[in-house]
């Protein structure tokens, strides 16, 4: 069994590259996406210390976030396919003004 | 145990690789198809880990629905090479230079934190399975798990409200 502290490592990897997919990337589904890859990088570390610390609420705790992140993909694809509909373009520098 | 090992970092750099392929590709599409193969290297972390519904979970809601409904909209769109043009300049480094310093950091705190952290034991060959989740999600979060509900209504009324067209009167 590999120890905690590596799983942790990788969780901290895979969220460094969801961060530096948000601070580059330009395109707002591809920084959408990098969200979801931090965030899934924080569900590892629950799983982990879940199986380290031999208690379930860690993993029903994933469980919620999963429920959590579907909604926020619903609500937040939807704003981007509203933007898309008014700017017809999708970079986020783009959008930069509240009016519609 | 060597076989742990190799299967740990094999699909490590399975999972590193495709979020360094998510970062990098010019293609939005790839981009989804990368993450989906790092959605399935964790859901196999997962496993190995004692966390088998979670595992399927990850499967059927991250992988399945949620990655087919983003390439959904980026094939809707036609979104496969937009926002292409950066207009970063100095941006770009600095970003790289605070990752750097948020993985050291990380990895600090968890070396030099190392004694607080519990020695992996066995556990029992229920830990984990969809009875012991329901059986904790349906008696102590019984109500959180009712607010999700709501939320999950909640959002599901505002992608139909966000995508409707204006000139249609509701």
């Amino acid at each position: 069994m590999v120890p905690i502290q590596y799983y942790t490592a990788l969780s901290a990897i895979l969220f460094t590259i969801g961060a530096l997919g948000v601070l580059t990337r330009r395109n707002a589904i591809i920084v959408f996406m990098s969200v979801e890859l931090m965030l899934n990088s924080a569900n590892l570390v629950f799983v982990a210390f879940a199986r380290s610390f031999q208690s379930i609420n860690g993993q029903v705790f994933v469980f919620f976030v999963m429920a959590v992140a579907a909604a926020e993909v619903a609500v937040g694809l939807a704003l981007i396919v509203a933007i898309f509909r008014s700017k017809h373009n999708i970079n986020i520098d783009q959008i930069n003004n509240l009016r519609g | 145990m060597l076989i742990d090992w190799i299967i740990f970092f094999g699909l490590a750099v399975v999972a590193i690789a495709s979020g360094i392929g998510l970062l990098l590709s010019k293609n939005a599409i790839y981009a989804a198809l990368n993450l989906i193969a790092n959605f399935t290297a964790v859901a196999i972390f997962y496993l190995i880990l004692a966390a088998p519904f979670i595992a399927l979970a990850q499967i059927a809601v991250y992988a399945g629905a949620i990655m087919v409904l983003f390439l959904f909209v980026i094939m809707l769109l036609g979104a496969e090479r937009l926002g292409g043009t950066s207009t970063l300049r100095w941006q770009r480094p600095l970003a790289i230079v605070l990752g750097l310093i948020l993985i050291v950091e990380t990895v600090l705190v968890f070396i030099n934190r190392s004694g607080a952290i519990a020695p992996i034991v066995e556990v029992t060959a229920d830990f984990g399975s969809p009875a012991a989740i329901g059986e904790s999600l349906f008696s102590t979060y019984l109500l959180p798990f009712e607010v999700i509900s709501v939320l999950l209504l909640a959002a599901m009324i505002g992608a139909i409200v966000l995508t409707r067209r204006r000139d249609q009167k509701a």
